[in-house]
C-alpha cells in the first residue's frame, strides 16, 4: 500500500487552506437565523401566556375598554414602512451606494422611533386610567408580551445607530455587509411577530 | 411586599444577612476562603497569572473553553454533592421524632440549591464542555463558528454559577424545590433574597446556554472539512446537533417563564399569583415545556459519548448507524410532546393524561433502538475493557433500569400513586447518575489522553467507578422502596422510625459515592503526577474518528491542514490508507483572544447582584457597563491572525515525537 | 459541496430585488388593511367566522414577510434556514396548542363552579 499524504486527498486544499472562510462562507446569517427563531419561541410562550390568561380580567377593564383599533393602524403602519425602508438601504448597500443606504437607514430608525414613542404613550396612559400591569392576569400578560417586542425594537434601534457609526467610519466593506444584513433580518422578523401581535392581541380581542 | 427598609445605597442588604450565627455555613465560608487565598498565593508564586489570563480566561480556543466547562461541572459537582450528603445525613437522623441537626428552611435551601446546581452547573456544563471539546475536531474544524461568543457563553455560565454561591454566604438561597413553583416562590410566600438569587443566576446561566447552543449549531452546519456529508458525521456530533437544537427550542422557554415570574416578584404583575387572574398552573406548564427537553438535553449527547466509546472499543463501526441518527431524531421531537407527565396529579382529565402517557412510552422505544445497537456492537466484536469501557457497561445496565422504573412512572394511575415519593427521586436519580454522570466519566476517561496527552491512572480510575457503581445502588434502591412505602421527597423528619433503616442504607451509598468523588480526584492528581509515564500519541485506543488525527493535546489550530473526508469514520480509513500529513504547511487563519466576554459576564454577576438586593443604581450602572462593553466590541475589526506556516512546522514537529 | 460565497456583495439575489421588496409590501399592506377595516367599520360577520379571517390572514401575513423579506427559501443555507423556520414553527404550535388543551382541560377539570362561565370563554368581554 502506498502511503498517501493529505495534500494528495486535497488537491484543493493548498489553495484554500489560508482561508477556511473562504470554503465554508460565512456562519453568521444561519447562526443569526437559529438565534432569530429562538427569540420566536420566547415570544411564542409569551403569546400562550396572553391565550391562557388574556380572559381573566379579574373585575377591571378588558380589551373593548382599552385597545383602540386607529391607534394600532398607525402603529403597524410605522413598522410595515420601516420593514420597506430598511429593504431599500439593502437595496443601495448591495450598489454600494453609502450614502443612500446611511439615509434610508436613518428614515428607518426614525420610524421606529415614532412606534416606540406611540407605545410607550399607550402604555403611559394605560398605567394613569388605572390599566397597568399589575391590574389583572390579563393586562400582565399584555404588557408583558408588547413590551418584550417594544423593548426588541429599541435593542434594534440602539443596534442601527450603531451601525450607522460603523458604516460611516469603514463603509460598505464585508463585515459591515454582514452587520447590515443581519440587522434586516431582525428589524423585518420584529415586523412578522408585531403581525402576531396586532391579529392576537389586539383586533381579535375586539371582535 | 414586605417591611424591610431599602437604603437607597445597599437596597435591603444588611449585616443580618450575613450568615454568621450559622457555624455549617462559617465553617464551608473558612475552608473556601482559606482554599482560595492559597490558590491566590500559589499562582501568584509560580507567576502564573499572566498565562491564566492569555491561555484560559480571555482564550477562545473551543478545545480549553471545553476543559474549562469540566472544571467548572467538577467544582460545582463537589458543591452539589456535599448538599446531597447533608439530605442523607439529615434524612438518617431525623426519625420517629428527632429533629437532625438541619432546621427546616435550611434543608430547604439545601434541596434547592441541590437540585439547581447538579441540573444547570454540573450537568450542563459537563455535557456542553465534553460538546466544545470533541464536536469540532470531530467534523474536521478549527474551531466553533463564533469563538468569542464561545468565550461570552462560558463566562456567563461562571457568572450565573457564582451568584449561587455568593448566595450561600450572603444572604440565603430559595426555598422552593428546584423548579420553584409559584404560589411558593411568588412574592407573597417567599420574601426574602433567596428565589431572587435563583431567578437571576439562571436567567445568567441561560444566556450563555442558548447562546452556545445557537454557536455549536451553526458550526455543525457550516464548519464541517469539505466532504463531510451530513450521514458522514459521527455519532456524537449528530447527538450534539440534536442536543442543540434542544437547547435553543427550550431554553427560550425557560427564560420567557423565568421572566414572567420575575416581573410577578418584583412589579406586583399577576400571571402565576393566586389572586387578580392569575393562574399558577401556568407556570408549571411552561417550566415543564422547557424541562422534559432539557432532561434530554443532558442525556442526549451522553448517548454520542456512549456510541463512540463502545465503537471504538469493540474495534467495530457503530451498529446500526442510521438507525441510531433517526433513533436520536425522534427523541428529539419526542421530548417536546410528554411534558404534562410532570404533572398527571394537577388535574387534567382522562384524556390529556391519556396522550401524555402513550407518547411518554412511545420515547421509549427510540431509547430502546439505541440499547440495542450498543449492544450489537459488541457482539461479536473484540472488546477491550478499558476505563471508559467500564463506565459504558455501568451505564448501560443502570441507565436501562432507570428507564424501565420511568415507563412504570408514565402510567397515569401508577403515577397518581407514586408522585412526588422518593420512587419518583430514585427513578431521576437512576437515569441522571446511572446515564449522564456514568457517560460523563466514560468521556472523561475517554478523551482526557486527547486533551492532556497522558492516560488516566487505571487503578485509581477503577477504584472510582467501582464505588461510584456500587455506591449508587446502595444511595438509590432504598429509595425505590420508600417511595413504595409512600414516603414523599423533600422531608426533613418523619414519625415512622421503620424507614430509618433504608434511609441509613442509602446514606451508606452516599459515603461510598462520595470515595469515588475522592477517587477520581486522586486519579486527576496521580496522573498528572505520572504524566510521563502515562504518556500517549495521538491515537491511544486506536479510534476511528477524526479528533483522533490531532495531536494529544491537539495544536491550537487541530489540523495542520483541511482534511478531505470521504465517508464515515473517516480516520479509520485515513489509518487503513497509511495516511500522513504533508509537511508543506500554509500560515493559519485563526481568531484572536479577546477579554470582552469575561468583562461582560463579569457585569453580568454585578448586575444580578444588585437586582437581588434591590441596590438599583448599582442595577442600573453595571447593566449600562455590559451594553456600552459590547458595543465597544463591535468596534473592533482586527479579530483574527495567521500563524505562520513556519510556527505550524515547528508545532508538527514537537508533535510528531511523541 | 458547500455553495461559495464570494463576499458579502456578492449575494445581491439573497437580499431581494426592488421588485420583491415591492410585492411585499403591497400584499402585507393589503393583508394589514383588509382585518382593521373589518373591525374599525364594524361589519357584520359572525364572530367566529370574523376571528378565523383575522387569523388565517396574520398568517398568511407572516408567510409573505418571510417569503418576500426575510428571503427564506428551499435554497438558502442549502435549505438549513427553511428547515430551522419549520421546526421552530412546530414547536410554537406544541407550545401554544399545548398549553391551551392542557389549560383549558385543568380549568374545566379543577375550576369551582362559579368561576367557570368566566374562563370557559376566552373571548367574552365583561369589562
Amino acid at each position: 500500500m502506498t502511503p498517501l499524504d493529505s495534500t494528495q486527498l486535497a488537491p484543493v486544499m493548498a489553495v484554500n487552506d489560508h482561508d477556511h472562510g473562504a470554503d465554508h462562507g460565512s456562519p453568521t446569517q444561519i447562526g443569526f437565523w437559529i438565534y432569530l427563531m429562538s427569540d420566536c419561541i420566547i415570544f411564542g410562550a409569551l403569546f400562550a401566556t396572553y391565550a391562557v390568561l388574556g380572559g381573566r380580567y379579574a373585575g377591571g377593564p378588558g380589551p373593548l375598554d382599552l385597545f383602540e383599533p386607529e391607534f394600532v393602524a398607525v402603529e403597524t403602519a410605522l413598522l410595515l414602512f420601516s420593514s420597506v425602508t430598511f429593504g431599500l438601504a439593502m437595496l443601495q448597500a448591495v450598489k454600494g451606494n453609502l450614502n443612500r443606504t446611511l439615509v434610508w437607514l436613518a428614515v428607518t430608525g426614525v420610524l421606529g422611533a415614532g412606534f416606540i414613542g406611540m407605545e410607550l404613550y399607550e402604555f403611559r396612559h394605560l398605567i394613569h386610567i388605572g390599566a397597568g400591569p399589575d391590574r389583572s392576569a390579563f393586562l400582565s400578560a399584555f404588557f408583558a408580551l408588547v413590551g418584550t417586542h417594544g423593548l426588541h425594537v429599541t435593542g434594534g434601534i440602539i443596534w442601527l445607530v450603531t451601525l450607522m457609526v460603523q458604516i460611516k467610519m469603514h463603509g460598505l466593506i464585508d463585515a459591515n455587509m454582514r452587520r447590515l444584513v443581519t440587522l434586516s433580518m431582525f428589524w423585518h422578523f420584529l415586523d412578522l411577530i408585531w403581525i402576531g401581535v396586532f391579529s392576537f392581541v389586539y383586533l381579535v380581542r375586539l371582535v | 411586599m414586605s417591611i424591610e427598609t431599602i437604603s437607597p445605597l445597599f437596597g435591603r442588604l444588611s449585616l443580618d444577612w450575613i450568615p454568621y450565627q450559622e457555624p455549617i455555613l462559617v465553617g464551608t465560608f473558612a475552608a473556601v476562603a482559606v482554599g482560595g487565598f492559597a490558590v491566590l498565593v500559589l499562582m501568584t508564586y509560580y507567576g502564573l497569572w499572566g498565562s491564566f489570563w492569555r491561555d484560559w480566561v480571555t482564550s477562545v480556543d473551543h478545545k480549553k473553553i471545553g476543559i474549562m466547562y469540566m472544571v467548572l461541572g467538577f467544582i460545582m459537582m463537589v458543591r452539589g454533592f456535599a448538599d446531597a450528603l447533608m439530605m442523607r445525613a439529615q434524612q438518617a437522623l431525623a426519625a420517629g421524632g428527632a429533629e437532625g441537626y438541619l432546621p427546616q428552611h435550611h434543608f430547604d435551601q439545601v434541596f434547592t440549591a441541590h437540585g439547581v446546581i447538579m441540573i444547570f452547573f454540573v450537568a450542563m456544563a459537563f455535557v456542553t464542555g465534553i460538546m466544545n471539546f470533541v464536536m469540532p475536531t470531530q467534523i474536521g474544524a478549527r474551531d466553533v463558528a463564533f469563538p468569542f461568543l464561545n468565550n461570552f457563553s462560558f463566562w456567563m455560565t461562571v457568572a450565573g454559577a457564582l451568584l449561587v454561591n455568593i448566595s450561600l454566604f450572603v444572604g440565603e438561597f430559595a426555598r422552593v424545590g428546584w423548579l420553584a413553583f409559584p404560589p411558593l416562590s411568588g412574592a407573597s410566600f417567599s420574601t426574602g433574597p433567596g428565589m431572587d438569587y435563583y431567578l437571576w443566576s439562571l436567567q445568567i446561566a441561560g444566556v450563555g446556554t442558548t447562546l452556545s447552543g445557537i454557536n455549536l449549531i451553526a458550526t455543525i452546519v457550516k464548519m464541517r472539512a469539505p466532504g463531510m456529508k451530513m450521514m458522514d458525521m459521527p455519532v456524537f456530533t449528530w447527538t450534539a446537533l440534536a442536543t442543540n437544537v434542544l437547547i435553543v427550542a427550550a431554553f427560550p422557554v425557560l427564560t420567557a417563564t423565568l421572566a414572567l415570574l420575575t416581573l410577578d416578584r418584583y412589579f406586583g404583575m399577576h400571571f402565576f399569583t393566586n389572586d387578580f387572574g392569575g393562574n399558577p398552573m401556568m407556570y408549571i406548564n411552561l417550566i415543564w415545556i422547557w424541562g422534559h427537553p432539557e432532561v434530554y438535553i443532558l442525556i442526549i449527547p451522553i448517548f454520542g459519548v456512549i456510541s463512540e466509546v463502545v465503537a471504538t472499543f469493540s474495534g467495530k463501526p457503530l451498529f446500526g448507524y442510521k438507525t441510531m441518527v433517526w433513533a436520536t431524531a425522534c427523541i428529539m421531537v419526542l421530548s417536546f410532546i410528554v411534558w404534562l407527565h410532570h404533572f398527571f396529579t394537577m388535574g387534567s382529565g382522562a384524556n390529556v393524561n391519556t396522550f401524555f402517557g402513550i407518547t411518554t412510552m412511545i420515547i421509549a422505544v427510540p431509547t430502546g433502538v439505541k440499547i440495542f445497537n450498543w449492544l450489537f456492537t459488541m457482539y461479536k466484536g473484540r472488546v477491550r475493557l478499558e476505563l471508559p469501557m467500564y463506565w459504558t457497561i455501568g451505564f448501560l445496565v443502570t441507565f436501562t433500569i432507570g428507564g424501565m422504573t420511568g415507563v412504570l412512572l408514565a402510567v397515569p394511575p401508577v403515577d397518581f400513586q407514586l408522585h412526588n415519593t422518593l420512587f419518583l427521586v430514585a427513578h431521576f436519580h437512576n437515569v441522571i447518575i446511572g446515564g449522564v454522570v456514568f457517560g460523563v466519566y466514560a468521556a472523561v476517561t475517554y478523551w482526557w489522553p486527547k486533551a492532556f496527552g497522558f492516560k488516566l491512572n487505571d487503578t485509581w480510575g477503577k477504584r472510582s467507578f467501582w464505588f461510584w457503581f456500587v455506591g449508587f445502588y446502595f444511595a438509590f434502591m432504598p429509595l425505590y422502596a420508600l417511595g413504595l412505602m409512600g414516603v414523599t421527597r423533600r422531608i426533613n423528619q418523619y414519625p415512622d422510625p421503620a424507614w430509618q433503616p433504608y434511609f441509613i442504607i442509602a446514606a451508606f451509598g452516599a459515603v461510598l459515592i462520595l470515595l469515588g468523588i475522592l477517587s477520581t480526584f486522586i486519579g486527576f492528581y496521580v496522573s498528572v503526577r505520572d504524566r510521563k509515564a502515562l504518556a500517549c500519541g495521538g491515537d491511544p485506543w486506536n479510534a476511528r474518528t477524526l479528533e483522533w488525527a490531532t495531536q494529544s493535546p491537539p495544536a491550537p489550530y487541530n489540523f495542520p491542514h483541511d482534511i478531505q473526508v470521504r465517508g464515515r469514520d473517516e480516520f479509520w480509513r485515513m489509518k487503513q490508507d497509511g495516511f500522513v500529513w504533508s509537511t508543506a504547511y500554509q500560515p493559519i487563519h485563526m481568531p484572536k483572544g479577546t477579554a470582552t466576554g469575561v468583562y461582560i459576564a463579569g457585569f453580568a454577576l454585578v448586575f444580578g447582584f444588585a437586582m437581588v438586593w434591590y441596590i438599583w443604581w448599582l442595577a442600573t450602572l453595571s447593566f449600562v457597563a455590559m451594553v456600552a462593553i459590547g458595543i465597544g466590541h463591535t468596534f473592533n475589526y482586527n479579530r483574527d491572525y495567521y500563524i505562520p506556516a513556519q510556527d505550524v512546522a515547528a508545532t508538527e514537529a514537537k508533535g510528531a515525537v511523541t | 459541496m458547500l455553495a461559495k460565497t464570494h463576499n458579502g456583495h456578492g449575494a445581491a439575489k439573497d437580499h431581494g430585488t426592488m421588485a420583491q421588496l415591492m410585492i411585499g409590501f403591497g400584499l402585507a399592506a393589503l393583508l394589514t388593511i383588509i382585518p382593521f377595516v373589518l373591525i374599525i367599520a364594524e361589519v357584520a360577520i359572525a364572530r367566529t367566522t370574523l376571528i378565523g379571517i383575522i387569523m388565517g390572514l396574520g398568517a398568511v401575513q407572516i408567510v409573505v414577510h418571510l417569503v418576500y423579506f426575510l428571503h427564506v427559501n428551499r435554497s438558502t443555507e442549502q435549505g438549513w434556514t427553511l428547515f430551522a423556520s419549520i421546526f421552530a414553527v412546530l414547536i410554537l404550535v406544541i407550545v401554544l396548542a399545548g398549553s391551551l388543551w392542557v389549560m383549558r382541560n385543568m380549568n374545566e377539570n379543577m375550576m369551582p363552579m362559579h368561576d367557570m362561565d368566566h374562563m370557559t370563554s376566552l373571548q367574552s368581554q365583561q369589562g
